[in-house]
């Protein structure tokens, strides 16, 4: 379905993930933050790179590998996207929802 | 998955063996990241997981385990968990599945609290020196029910 963010018309699902990870942009991203009720500061944005530089290598998100990334730890993840941080994190910067059980 | 009434997950861990240690870790680690409130309570056999000189090296039962498609004279042979617990293990090491020490961790990062039973303790003469040093303490289940003192708990015996 076609939505607006940022005065953008962008494609996402029904859950509200971008389709199409082309149509991204920052702007797009502080929509989304605001509608998942996070604040995107610095430590975000570092969060938000790493995840969309592992989705352009293929590789599936896990919390085991944001422990294991050295750019963030558990710990603050779940700090800077409370209630869900793997979902959160992944839908605003553009990359669908993660499958991944651990 | 959209809103849930789950607010807050106990899980009662009474067993060793790796499937089922798994089966709480996996759980307790779901629900934190779908926001949910995760404890876990390690009682009997299930101390075993947060023993330091032990959670490396627990095993998938073939005997009595009707699931492992093997005649239980022969699961009962030296060796034969040995052997279906490393290969248990190299497969679930292919799902990016953490050992239990590193679980373990993982957990602790992600908020989940994590209790010892203290009737299994003193059952078993453990130390709190025997015991993982990102244990939250030692609880009697008195103590345990307290916490699931709020709406949308529950409680899951394992």
């Amino acid at each position: 379905m076609e939505k607006m963010l940022a005065e953008k018309p962008v494609n996402v699902n029904e859950e509200g993930y971008l389709l199409e990870f082309a149509q991204w942009d920052k702007d797009i991203a502080n929509a989304i933050a605001v509608e998942e009720k996070v604040e995107l500061r610095d430590d975000h944005w570092k969060a938000i790179e790493w995840i969309q530089s592992e989705f352009k290598k293929d590789s599936p998100l896990s919390i085991r590998g944001i422990k294991n990334s050295g750019a963030l730890n558990i710990k603050e993840f779940y700090e800077l996207f409370p209630g869900g941080p793997l979902k959160k994190a992944s839908k605003i910067a553009g990359i669908p929802k993660p499958k991944s059980c651990i | 998955m959209s809103e849930t009434k789950v607010k807050k997950m106990l899980f009662i861990l009474s067993k060793a063996t790796l499937e089922n240690v798994y089966a709480a870790f996996v759980m307790a680690n779901g629900a934190r990241m779908e926001g949910i409130e995760a404890e876990i309570f390690f009682t009997f056999f299930g101390l075993e997981a947060i023993q330091k000189k032990k959670l490396e090296h627990l095993h998938v039962a073939t005997v009595g385990n009707p699931a492992m498609h093997m005649p239980t004279m022969l699961g009962g042979l030296p060796g034969m968990e040995a052997l279906a617990t490393s290969m248990m293990k190299k497969e679930m090491e292919k799902l990016n599945m953490p050992p239990v020490g590193e679980f373990l961790e993982i957990l602790k990062d992600s908020g989940v609290s994590l209790w010892a039973c203290k009737l299994a303790v003193d059952m078993f003469h453990l130390k709190e020196t025997d015991l993982i040093d990102d244990l939250d303490g030692i609880l009697t289940i008195g103590d345990f029910y307290g916490r699931a003192n709020e709406e949308g708990t529950h409680l899951l015996f394992i």
